[in-house]
């Protein structure tokens, strides 16, 4: 029973790293608190590539897009209401019905591979370009002035529901923040584990195949792009809330290419190894940025190369099979097979 | 009257802006398979090379034509010896590996030349049609650009070089079976991509803000049009960068920049949706 | 699968306590005869690193200048600086570690609007006083912010008519598109019209076009007398060569509030650049005294390396030394009672001239001095003595409102 062992530690796994969360801020300070906030928020946008990614097979270039969307989303929809219940929504149905757009055009016109990837690209450079050029006071929706380059400032924070006069203390921020990676994790890990799950791996893996068994490719594919999407402009949601602020940055390319970093440096085709990735790399880039003895650019780059030199496979796999081999010396060959599920 | 050839001239030089800064990621991505994401660095590093020659008593024309392809294909050729070489058939951890290089070579330059450098003057002055005025380097760019597609053209088609080019790019394992061994062919087509990267760099040098970080500028545009035009290098290369060179400097004359960008973006998406393996695999399959 | 999760667990959970060391350290170093801090954000990597490198050389040297005078209140003063990388994420982060552990009792810093705008909430939110030492577009009305760098009725205003006498009253625009560029537009426009001159057209551009060719046929299709530029970043520098290249130099001038930001004057051929006018609160060519001791101070710890001294690193070093002296006399470091010292109405002669704090807005009045460039580098032709910020002015006033935190778009 493979699949329930896997599932049991998932659950183990996630109930401690919840109360890990839940009693961080007594250990922890307030500046320590923020900034695994931004990290968390950050994990669940690499969560979004590493479940399109990895198990879909759909190498989105262009993730910041809906992350983007959603952040604006947020942003738009917080300002005009005061509260930000309806604005956490409207955070994850803007990007996914943009994503039910995108991906239709893209996947039921039969593009794949890195096509797919530029075209997801360019689209992020479209966004990026247009939100740009928002300045002045034609661009508003409702009382939210989009702002241009210069971004939206002063974005309300997440109340608790139904009470707008109760923002959320930034240790609250953080329990919410940390809980949602957990619960994305597991619904992630609960969705792979269903048949749903089991057909879009099928599909990744032999398209035609699946195909011939009777599944439509395109309506996973589709479905699974609209739930990265969901994923990421949730992430959004949960970064603007953090930093009350949003500018078109968050289109660049520069964070697309992060986002497709963590994945690889965490390990493709797991959930853990895009959470790990994000963390290491948010970390290591903070880090960087409090010493001026070298340039910064030049440190972050010699690392990613060095890592796609010595861990090719990421980290989270290559941990895994460490494991595995060391199980293997002392165990049965049965636990090896648990193991490599 | 006059101003069509104004315009018509920008087009043409649009177009072969184009050319230029996707030549090399065309040739390494339509032979290898690679995405080289420090193309971008890699016309840096031509642009850098050709003001430094400049500016310690070189010819401009040298510089620019010579030193550096030269110097930016050995670098290129050091790259996919120390790099590249340990990664093929890995299109995704290539494009870690070069996303890191870019950045280096970013923080290196940075770091040994500063934030800014004194650049170099275009080497030819002006000329008018009717009424308007416009730069005689506009013209050279597109006469440079058709050279360069003439050059790769002949090579690929008339050199035994070329020949063996073509079958690795078709077949690798039939090639490897014939005799060729793959491994020197993807070392010197790394190379000859990065010197023709170099050479794009050094002839955009005179018109180019030259800063360590302008590779940016230019990677994203690289990259659709390669994509954009297919995997046959040479039509793909000429057919994307027509249409979208045409599109965008049209778009840019008539209404603003902002529009001219966003409007070649949208034509590469569309582009793209209806010919998903580009232009190239739709008209010119199995040509160059 | 199953068993990286229990790995990631111990790793993060070692990780947190790994991290959480540091900070209880700085918490009990906070002590009230440590010495003061002074924060610092600036990119020192990425694009926006040639506006911050020279920022940052400016506060050192200040900090350095008061430390060797004896301190302030008898303490050192410790700079914390933070390399933000061209990035607004860590804008936020770097904001927030220096408010929340760090502790300082001053931020200086920021580049562009956006940078700012994303961290003022911060410092307002954790009471840490800011100042923001760039030129900008104006009207930012916040009374825990302070802003040195001149806005457009400063320099735009002296820069429109100067150049309209000049060269003629046909004007064609060119700005780049965000923020700045748009809104200095408009206040281009604004100073035409009312010397009498005509705008024929205002062209903006992203800041990653590189190709200018469309442009420059339609600049030149709409015969202007003169082009006015608020062209920003290295990609638009390529625009002065290809007008160059294009042999319209000659033909058309060009007057501009951004022209030397990212150095310009030296990296562009002095062919390429002779004869463009620029305005600006400080240039590095300033003869005075306090000018050249200044550019000495920089220069003797950077040596060739250099950058050019701009408006934003003399407002920086200007804006480090008016923050000590309203230090030294409210007698303590604390934010309100050195923000109500500041109000006073307090000024100090820097390299630029006298600086002076104008109460209502919280932005200076300050010398302006207009340049024209020659053999690389500027020929200054004018100064405008005691400028005043009328622009925020006009929407912004601290005494009646000092709640305050708004960044107005001047109606113009």
């Amino acid at each position: 029973m493979p699949k329930i062992h896997g599932m049991t530690i998932a659950l183990i796994g996630s109930a401690i790293a919840a109360v890990g969360v839940m009693i961080a801020p007594l250990f922890v300070d307030l500046f320590q608190i923020m900034q695994l906030t931004v990290f968390a928020a950050m994990a669940i946008l690499a969560l979004s590539l590493g479940f399109i990614w990895g198990y879909g097979g759909i190498l989105c270039f262009g993730q910041t897009s809906f992350f983007g969307l959603g952040a604006y989303a947020y942003a738009v929809a917080a300002i005009n209401f005061g509260d930000s219940t309806p604005a956490i929504v409207l955070a994850i149905i803007v990007p996914v019905i943009f994503a039910a757009l995108l991906g239709y055009f893209i996947i039921y016109g039969g593009v794949s591979d890195v096509y797919l990837g530029v075209i997801t690209l360019t689209v992020s450079l479209i966004l990026l370009n247009l939100v740009n050029s928002t300045a002045g006071d034609v661009y508003k929706i409702g009382t939210a002035r989009l702002g241009g380059f210069n971004g939206i400032p002063g974005v309300p924070t997440i109340n608790m529901p139904g009470d707008s006069s109760y923002i959320l203390s930034p240790e609250q921020a953080w329990i919410l923040t940390g809980l949602a990676l957990i619960a994305v994790y597991l619904g992630l890990r609960v969705l792979i584990a269903s048949t749903f799950g089991r057909v879009i791996i099928a599909i990744r893996e032999n398209e035609t195949r699946a195909a011939l068994l009777g599944y439509d490719p395109r309506i996973y594919k589709l479905l699974t792009f609209m739930i990265g999407g969901a994923v990421a402009g949730f992430a959004g949601a949960l970064y603007v809330n953090w930093g009350a602020f949003v500018s078109p940055t968050i289109f660049a390319l520069g964070l697309s290419a992060q986002i497709i970093i963590w994945v690889i440096i965490g390990g493709r085709g797991t959930l853990v190894g895009p959470i790990i990735g994000c963390l290491l790399v948010q970390w290591m880039v903070t880090e960087i940025g409090s010493q001026q003895t070298l340039d910064a650019s030049f440190i972050l780059g010699a690392v990613l190369i060095g890592f796609v030199l010595l861990v090719p496979k990421g980290i989270a796999p290559t941990v895994r099979d460490f494991v595995a081999a060391r199980l293997s010396r002392s165990n049965s060959d049965t636990v090896i097979e648990d193991v490599k599920q | 009257m006059d101003i069509a050839i104004i315009v018509g001239l920008d087009i043409i030089s649009g177009i072969a802006s184009l050319l230029l800064i996707s030549a090399g990621l065309a040739v390494i991505f339509g032979m290898m398979k690679i995405i080289n994401l420090a193309h971008g660095e890699f016309l840096m590093l031509g642009a850098y090379t050709t003001v430094l020659s400049v500016s310690a008593g070189v010819n401009i024309w040298l510089a620019m034509l010579v030193i550096s392809p030269v110097v930016v294909g050995l670098f290129g050729v050091i790259v996919e010896r120390c790099l590249i070489q340990f990664l093929y058939g890995r299109l995704v951890d290539t494009m870690l590996a070069t996303w890191g290089l870019s950045l280096v070579i970013v923080g290196a330059t940075t770091m040994i030349f500063g934030n800014t450098i004194v650049g170099v003057a275009s080497p030819l002055g002006g000329f008018s049609v009717g009424q308007y005025q416009t730069s005689l380097y506009t013209p050279f760019l597109a006469v440079m650009a058709i050279l360069l597609m003439v050059l790769i053209w002949a090579v690929m088609r008339f050199t035994r070089a070329g020949l063996i080019a073509r079958a690795v790019m078709q077949n690798p394992e039939m090639a490897a079976t014939l005799g060729v061994n793959p491994a020197k062919v993807y070392m010197a087509t790394f190379g000859a991509g990065a010197a023709i990267s170099g050479l794009a760099g050094g002839l955009l040098a005179p018109v180019a803000g030259i800063v360590p970080t302008m590779g940016a500028a230019y990677i994203a545009k690289a990259f659709i049009t390669v994509v954009g035009g297919g995997t046959s290098i040479l039509w793909g290369l000429i057919s994307a960068s027509g249409l979208f060179g045409f599109i965008n400097q049209i778009a840019a004359f008539l209404t603003t920049p902002v529009f001219g960008e966003v409007i070649l973006f949208i034509s590469a998406v569309i582009l793209i949706r209806l010919l998903p393996l580009g232009i190239s695999g739709k008209f010119f399959k199995g040509r160059l | 699968m199953s068993i990286s999760r229990r790995s990631f667990l111990r790793n993060s959970a070692a990780g947190g306590v790994a991290l959480a060391a540091p900070s209880l350290i700085a918490n009990v170093a906070r002590a009230a005869d440590g010495p003061i801090k002074l924060g610092s954000l600036h990119d020192l990597s990425g694009p926006l690193a040639a506006t911050g490198e020279p920022m940052v050389y400016a506060t050192q040297l200040a900090v350095k200048e008061i430390n060797e005078s004896g301190g302030l209140l008898g303490r050192e003063i410790e700079l914390i600086n933070y390399d933000t990388q061209s990035n607004i994420q860590l804008y936020s982060q770097f904001a927030q570690q220096l408010a929340v552990r760090d502790k300082v009792d001053v931020v200086h810093g920021g580049i562009t609007s956006a940078s700012r705008e994303a961290i003022r909430p911060i410092f307002n939110r954790f009471r840490t006083m800011y100042f923001y030492n760039t030129l900008y577009e104006g009207g930012v009305c916040d009374r825990n912010t302070f802003n040195f760098g001149t806005t457009p009725a400063q320099t735009v205003e002296k820069l429109v008519p100067y150049a309209m006498d000049l060269w003629g009253k046909k004007v064609y625009i060119i700005a780049a598109d965000y923020n700045y560029g748009q809104i200095t537009a408009k206040w281009m426009r604004k100073y035409v019209e009312d010397n009498g001159g005509e705008v024929l057209s205002t062209d903006f551009f992203p800041l990653d076009v590189t190709n200018f060719g469309p442009s420059i046929s339609r600049i030149q299709a709409a015969k202007p007398d003169m082009l006015l530029s608020a062209m920003v970043g290295g990609n638009h520098t390529a625009f002065y060569r290809q007008w160059v290249a294009a042999g319209l130099k000659d033909e058309i001038p060009i007057a501009s509030t951004t022209f030397g930001l990212v150095n310009e004057p030296a990296t562009l051929e002095a062919a390429e650049s002779n004869g463009v006018l620029g305005s600006y609160g400080y240039f590095e060519e300033l003869q005075t005294p306090a000018s050249k001791a200044f550019v000495d101070a920089i220069k003797a710890e950077h040596g060739d390396k250099t950058p050019y001294i701009n408006e934003p690193a003399a407002a920086t070093y200007e804006a480090v030394h008016l923050w000590a002296k309203g230090v030294a006399i409210a007698g303590t470091a604390d934010r309100m009672p050195v923000i109500e010292a500041l109000e006073t109405g307090l000024s100090f002669d820097g390299p630029s001239g006298n600086v002076l704090i104008d109460p209502i807005t919280h932005h200076v009045t300050r010398n302006a001095y207009l340049a024209e460039v020659k053999d690389k580098a500027w020929n200054v032709l004018e100064t405008f003595p005691d400028q005043q910020p009328l622009d925020t002015a006009a929407v912004c006033d601290l005494k009646a409102n000092p709640n305050d935190t708004t960044h107005y778009e001047i109606d113009i």
